[in-house]
């Protein structure tokens, strides 16, 4: 079932660089790869003649042909599995799942299998597939299309877990997750589809590589630490925390861009010279990303901290009916309303973290 | 004018989109298992009579014989009507009228042998404890070594838990084969060099990578088929269902063996299919099901042969039921007492794939007491070979965990192999064990730690792992570029 599908609008620009959707994107980065490397293969369900429910291999196997863009049987363990043994075989196969929890029957080959296969065997066989799946809700999509999964696929070792929130990181991150040698889940927001930004696929921009975060937006009061479909969300609500609390709040907003390397570099620096510190993800709260984020955050940046790490997350429910859905996912109010919570009132952080940003924020 | 106008005009059309797609009847060609050794009523002279009787047992009916010839022979199992209608049917009956090959005889004779004396061997060791564990293959010897025998150089075997003896029929080290049931590794020999995947613990999750193995050969153009091993409870699992489907979809060269040894740990056969056997399972996917009496070395190697023959040639897939029994409980940890009569098990005694072909072999006056007390000798040699090198304990390196989880171990990996080398450096000053110690120096991937070994010791120093390597990511990113990049913490 795949009722929540909406065509991409037409790209359209005067300039040199176009405006691009990050579905284009993410299906330039396919061709760019497949062409380059004719060992990468792409299948999944209705990848082929229709291009995807959301298109992102439109055009695919009219260029490389059925074979190398395969629509396969309507069975997600089976094409998991099945490309475990292509990888075996010296492909670099690229799954699409057709949304995040149709995902699920491929669980086991994911965690008994391509998770291990590199460990099991001393590294002799590792497993270069790249399993996207769209994730995340705010599509208005009916039941079982809008799960966010990563906390699963976090969770397991030896998987990599990816998400790009930008056009030119669903390019640059997605070859980097065809090109990896190690599986790469590479979870895309839905919702971000469409989403637009001045991008060339002629010369796609340079882009930090797979276990790197980056920090979207500069700011001293507080970080963001985010992800994915939640990126836009931190930038929004940044924007309106100028405009809040006694003196406006000068937000800094981390994009994670990878869960699995974690950068915690990245995010400790950020911490510490914030002094404070909210995630903010769709995923359910508990045992969710930001419990394992803020405790590593708490670990490394104790005497920085003015305040307890807080999390921003979807609620501890099965995901709900669309005509619900705006009450769970995270928005700007509820970011701001945590930001709030920050013990604002001890104001140490501020001279503190003023005399740290004169050290060497850079 | 409509058809509704004219009553009794009216043709009853098929559905609009519905068309013939293939002929059933040639998938199933055995109405029993299929047998060589025993099967011929005259032997042990007159091999064309006895050919003719092996072809009547092998087939049930003429018809059904010469249909299975078409649907196996010209490789599209769903044109199964037109390869009746190609005469290749005598053609095969004359192949098949060959009687098993004295060498081939006497090759399986001495494997099963191997085999058996393999298997006690294992079990043995389990009550040392030199093995955690140990899931016999006892009874099963003539499947495990026909499998083995059956592959050409380049094909691939896909094992489950229970296929040691196939891995080692095949020619592997036995010691590298038992990695995953000693303990010291999941897995012990070299997967891509031996074209024998890690013996799979999970039921029947290996048949879809059999599957896209066999399929990306193809693809590429290679001359190879994979032969994939599962039992009779493995039959009744998502991934058996899925692997036989994509196999057949794809027409990938692939041969799955399905070991009908009677029970899942205690659950019979009863309880897992409701099925007419095993075999018609693949006609529900358009892939021919022969039955072959597992027990009959020679009958299996010859199915499977031509299965995979058939798969190298293009002719797509082909699921084997062989019927035979577990002789042993499930591992060492099992007491079969609890679920089954020894009246059964005394039965399959007298049907031993070791027993079968040494009567064969006297039948067509071709045993040989000195052969025989030869193979006796050398499969003895193995297992003592095998037990005198189960007995030194293996050379275990902690430090090797972190070594092989990703391409480069994370920076929270490197941080926590520092923590156990810490730990491994305080046993050992504590007088407890030195083995860790060449782990101190190891060459692996975790290698990494060693720059960074100051992690555990230097946390405040936020363990910051500077890996310039796993900086310089595929993107072409120089290593410390990018939007990320360290900002104050950079100097510490």
């Amino acid at each position: 079932m795949s009722t929540a599908v909406r065509q991409p609008p037409k790209a359209g620009g005067a300039d040199g660089r176009k405006p691009a959707t990050l579905g284009q994107a993410l299906g330039r980065a396919l061709r760019d790869a497949m062409a380059d490397d004719p060992d990468v293969h792409v299948l999944g369900e209705d990848v082929g003649t229709l291009g995807g429910v959301f298109r992102v291999t439109d055009g695919l196997a009219a260029e490389f042909g059925p074979q190398r863009c395969a629509d396969t049987p309507l069975a997600e363990a089976g094409i998991l599995g099945t490309a475990v043994g292509m990888a075996m075989y010296g492909l670099r196969p690229v799954v699409e799942m057709q949304f995040d929890a149709f995902a699920f029957p491929g669980f086991e080959q994911l965690v008994s299998h391509v998770s291990r296969m590199r460990n099991r065997t001393r590294g002799r066989m590792p497993m270069p597939l790249t399993v996207r799946i769209p994730y995340g809700g705010g599509i208005g999509g009916v039941e079982h299309h809008s799960d966010s999964s990563e906390a699963y696929y976090m969770a397991t070792p030896g998987l990599h877990v990816v998400t790009p929130a930008t056009v030119a990181d669903a390019y640059g991150l997605l070859r980097a997750a065809i090109a990896s040698d190690d599986p790469v889940v590479f979870l895309e927001p839905k919702r971000l589809y469409w989403s637009k930004a001045d991008w060339s696929p002629e010369e796609p921009e340079q882009v930090p590589g797979l276990g790197r975060a980056a920090v979207r937006r500069r700011g001293t009061s507080a970080t963001l630490i985010t992800y994915g479909p939640s990126v836009p969300l931190c930038l929004e609500a940044a924007e309106a925390a100028r405009e809040e609390g006694a003196e406006g709040w000068d937000l800094e907003v981390v994009d994670l861009r990878s869960l699995v390397p974690f950068d915690e570099e990245t995010v400790v620096a950020s911490v510490r010279r914030t002094g404070r510190a909210v995630v903010v993800h769709e995923s359910p709260g508990f045992a969710g990303p930001g419990g394992e984020i803020a405790a590593r955050v708490t670990e490394r940046c104790f005497h920085y901290l003015e305040a307890p790490v807080l999390r921003v997350a979807g609620f501890d429910i099965p995901y709900p009916p669309p005509m619900l859905e705006r009450h769970h996912l995270p928005g700007v109010d509820r970011i701001l309303d945590a930001v709030a919570r920050l013990q604002w009132e001890s104001g140490w952080t501020r001279q503190q973290g003023e005399a740290e940003r004169g050290g060497g924020a850079g | 004018m409509t058809v509704l106008e004219q009553p009794g005009t009216h043709a009853p059309a098929h559905a609009p989109s519905w068309r013939p797609r293939a002929d059933a009847a040639p998938l199933l060609p055995d109405a029993e298992p299929y047998r060589v050794l025993g099967a011929r009523p005259d032997a042990p002279t007159g091999t064309k009579t006895k050919a003719t009787r092996a072809r009547s047992t092998r087939t049930g009916t003429t018809r059904a014989g010469s249909a299975r010839t078409g649907a196996t022979r010209t490789g599209t199992p769903r044109a199964g009507t037109a390869g009746r209608d190609t005469g290749t049917s005598g053609l095969a009956g004359e192949q098949v009228a060959a009687a098993p090959d004295a060498e081939l005889l006497r090759r399986l004779y001495a494997a099963v042998v191997h085999g058996r004396r393999f298997n006690e061997q294992a079990t043995a060791l389990t009550r040392q404890g030199r093995l955690a564990v140990y899931p016999s293959s006892r009874g099963q010897e003539a499947c495990q070594v026909a499998a083995a025998l059956s592959l050409a150089e380049h094909d691939w075997l896909f094992p489950s838990y229970r296929d040691t003896l196939a891995a080692v029929a095949r020619g592997l080290d036995p010691m590298e084969v038992l990695s995953l049931l000693r303990g010291d590794w999941h897995h012990g020999y070299d997967t891509r060099r031996t074209r024998v995947a890690p013996l799979c613990t999970p039921l029947a999750t290996q048949l879809p990578h059999a599957v896209g193995l066999a399929h990306a050969a193809r693809l590429k153009g290679d001359e190879v088929a994979a032969l994939a091993l599962v039992g009779d409870g493995g039959t009744s699992e998502g991934d058996f269902h899925e692997a036989l489907n994509f196999a057949a979809v794809w027409q990938a060269p692939v041969v799955f063996l399905v070991q009908n040894n009677g029970f899942a740990i205690s659950v019979p056969l009863a309880k897992q299919t409701a099925a007419p056997s095993l075999a018609h399972k693949a006609v529900g996917y358009g892939v021919p099901g022969r039955l072959v009496d597992g027990n009959d070395a020679v009958a299996v190697h010859e199915v499977l042969t031509e299965a995979l023959e058939r798969a190298r040639a293009g002719g797509g897939p082909t699921l084997v039921e062989a019927v035979t029994y577990r002789l042993e409980a499930h591992t060492n940890a099992d007491d079969a007492t609890r679920y089954r009569a020894d009246a059964e098990v005394e039965a399959w005694r007298a049907h031993d794939p070791v027993a079968l072909l040494e009567r064969e072999l006297r039948q067509r006056d071709l045993w040989d007491e000195e052969a025989a007390r030869q193979v006796e000798e050398a499969a003895e040699e193995q297992a003592a070979a095998l037990r005198s090198r189960m007995n030194q304990d293996p050379a275990l390196d902690p430090l090797e965990l972190f070594a092989h989880v990703y391409a480069e171990p994370t920076p929270q990996l490197r941080e926590q192999a520092g923590r156990l080398r810490a730990e491994l450096a305080a046993e050992a000053t504590a007088g407890q064990t030195n083995e860790y110690e060449a782990g101190q120096t190891d060459a692996h991937g975790a290698g990494q730690t060693d720059e960074n070994a100051a992690g555990q010791t230097n946390e405040n120093a936020d363990g910051q792992t500077d890996d310039a390597a796993r900086r310089q990511s595929v993107t072409g990113e120089p290593a410390a570029g990018g939007a990320g990049g360290r900002t104050g913490e950079e100097t510490r």
